[in-house]
């Protein structure tokens, strides 16, 4: 299990905008009448949206409210996923993977960069607070490693020296390209490919 | 090697787009209603003829699955729910399945809820894979625009609705009851079993639940009959199946090949061969991280397929290959291992989630050489203690490759961690307990 812990400064207050408060219904719709509580995770991410990337106390207890469940059980669904952010994250939140097949390929040289580059400690903000990074378990693109997530994209097949110019592009408020930095556009062989050659060719 | 008109997943590598008119071109959606009216019978018992086994880990026959369900509808609904929270380390198999061939699921979803009689289908994603959920979501869209899906389904007369729930990030979650609690909106924690999810599962009704991969081939499984899946691969371990092969290896990759295919064609024909040569391979992982491992020697002639790596004390699982060579520490990769399950432990029972903790940290300390000689020996009696002892099979996944790990390389961490336990060296330490134990005169 992992320890996560709300932040120490909570907003007094938290509402869903418009925006939000349409989304949610559409997410209730999906499931069967008097099942409410299956949306609690959407519209915890919901929350996170709305509120930069992060979910305070007040919008757990709101949306207990919402879904007539009662806040604690919130609460245990909050802390127990580890997507949702319970303290204040950059508004480019780098997650790189340090799983045993992202490692052996180099995984550990992309935390160094992002100990250059953003801070000397995980899940701190940068100096400009608009950037923080953390290591995390296996992200699902493993023949795509050493990878790392920023936000909700993928960027794939990196090194030391990919991953600074990345961090170097989000530091300046530019969002790079996802996907390979290899140049794949999925994930076949690289110049090794034997099957299905007449589709490559057509 | 298969030949390419054997390939269920024609678009793995995206050469002819997910939409769904190249998709259709592919041979999708072509007569699903024919297969449709053969009837429900015809669909199981042409599963069962295939042979299908769950492509998600465990390998249970899909066509006895689906037979589970219920005869007659109740007055409880069916729903069918689609395991998508791929997330066992060294797997990325159902991401490409979601982007290139998102067609092929949703078709296996009419006809897998058209064999169980569900009117809902929910598809369980995991949260990262949030830009390739809604390629699907698109690829849903459009199905519901060309009444593919909906109300009267491609004219099959089933109604089906399809949603996409996403997770948040919990590897237990991809155990099929902890994904049921998680999509009735509470924690992730596994339900004892029995009940079974097919007679009580979502909302205490009858679900069945399948990996991406599985429903997936379903669709041509029907179109070309059960007898030519079962004529791929060998008795029992039929038809195709995508092999992820990531770690040191000069090109990793996805590939579909037939069941059956040896291990050391798969790494030196598709996936370039491991770096530094062949003899640099140090063991490989099968399966996904839970499988226990397999030391070089036996490589050579290794067969993939579920019952030839049973018979090695390892397993095919999710056929997520990891290649480790001999310039990385096996040590070190395991202790890795093992935090990743101390981390995604779900807290639920003791022996688990205490147990990952200890064999990480004796692992970590294995890999400095700091650990005792008879460590060794306890911490193969901790996975011992895990294994069997838990609610779900995570207690097994966390273990068993700890117990590769002692049973082909105790060797390599006996090396490392030489020196005698405190005790032995006769050290006058007051609060050790057992101090009484040194006394000679006794």
């Amino acid at each position: 299990m992992s320890l996560r812990r709300p932040a120490k400064n909570q907003p007094e207050n938290f509402e869903f905008n418009s925006s939000s408060l349409e989304a949610a219904n559409q997410i209730i719709s999906k499931y069967p009448k008097g099942k409410k509580q299956s949306a609690v995770m959407a519209l915890l991410y919901i929350a996170q949206k709305q509120n930069n990337n992060w979910i305070p106390l007040a919008a757990m207890k709101y949306i207990g409210k919402f879904l007539d469940m009662p806040y604690i059980k919130v609460y245990e669904v909050a802390t127990f996923y580890t997507m949702y952010n319970l303290a204040p994250v950059g508004k480019y939140f780098v997650q790189v993977c340090t799983t045993t097949p992202c490692m052996i390929r180099g995984a550990y040289k992309l935390v160094e960069a992002c100990k250059e580059k953003i801070t000397e400690n995980e899940s701190e903000l940068s100096r400009d607070k608009s950037c923080s990074w953390m290591e995390v378990e296996c992200l699902g693109a493993c023949v795509n490693a050493p990878m790392m997530q920023i936000n909700d994209d993928y960027y794939e097949d990196l090194d030391k020296e990919k991953t600074l110019k990345i961090l170097d592009k989000i530091l300046n408020g530019e969002t790079p390209k996802p996907g390979s930095y290899r140049g794949r556009i999925n994930n076949e062989p690289e110049n090794n490919r034997k099957t299905l050659m007449d589709l490559k060719n057509a | 090697m298969l030949k390419d008109q054997d390939r269920i997943f024609q678009n793995l590598y995206n050469d002819l787009g997910p939409d769904i008119a190249s998709s259709q071109k592919r041979g999708d959606w072509i007569n699903t209603k024919d297969l449709t009216s053969k009837g429900r019978d015809w669909i199981i018992n042409e599963i069962k003829d295939s042979q299908l086994r769950g492509r998600g880990g465990a390998g249970f026959p899909t066509g006895l699955k689906w037979s589970f369900a219920p005869k007659e509808l109740g007055s409880r609904p069916h729903y069918l729910v689609i395991n998508g929270d791929e997330s066992e380390p060294g797997t990325c198999k159902d991401r490409d399945i979601l982007r290139f061939e998102p067609h092929k699921l949703i078709e296996g979803c009419l006809l897998a809820s058209y064999a169980v009689q569900a009117h809902v289908c929910y598809i369980y994603i995991r949260g990262e894979y949030f830009v390739d959920g809604q390629k699907l979501q698109a690829a849903i869209d459009e199905a519901y625009e060309k009444n593919l899906i909906g109300k009267n389904a491609a004219g099959t007369g089933w109604d089906l609705d399809i949603y996409i729930h996403y997770g948040a990030g919990a590897y237990i979650c991809g155990e099929e009851t902890a994904l049921l609690e998680s999509i009735e909106g509470k924690k992730g924690q596994p339900r004892l079993k029995p009940p079974f999810p097919a007679l009580i599962g979502l909302y205490g009704c009858p679900t069945i639940i399948n990996n991406v991969e599985t429903i997936a081939v379903v669709p041509t499984i029907l179109r070309r009959g059960g007898k030519w899946f079962a004529s791929l691969g060998r008795e029992k371990n039929t038809g195709t199946k995508i092999f992820c092969i990531s770690g040191n290896v000069n090109n990793p990759c996805n590939v579909e090949e037939e069941m059956n295919i040896p291990l050391k064609e798969l790494i030196e024909v598709h996936a370039g061969g491991v770096i530094g040569g062949w003899d640099n391979l140090q063991a490989v992982i099968p399966g996904g991280s839970s499988m226990p491992l397999i030391p070089k020697e036996k490589c050579e002639t290794l067969t993939m397929d579920f019952d030839s790596l049973m018979a090695e004390k390892s397993g095919l699982g999710t056929a997520g290959i990891v290649v480790i060579n001999k310039d990385q520490d096996i040590i070190k990769c395991m202790a890795r291992i093992a935090r990743f399950y101390k981390h995604e432990s779900c807290g639920q029972c003791t022996p688990c989630r205490e147990g990952s903790g200890w064999m990480w940290r004796m692992l970590e300390r294995m890999a400095k050489g700091e650990a005792s000689r008879d460590e060794i020996d306890m911490l193969g009696d901790v996975t011992n203690q895990i294994a069997g002892h838990t609610i779900c099979a995570f207690g097994e996944g966390s273990s068993w490759p700890v117990q590769g790990l002692l049973r082909h390389f105790s060797k390599e961490i006996k090396k490392r961690n030489k020196f005698d336990p405190i005790i032995k060296e006769q050290k006058d330490i007051p609060y050790l307990v057992d101090q009484h134990l040194l006394d000679k005169n006794a």
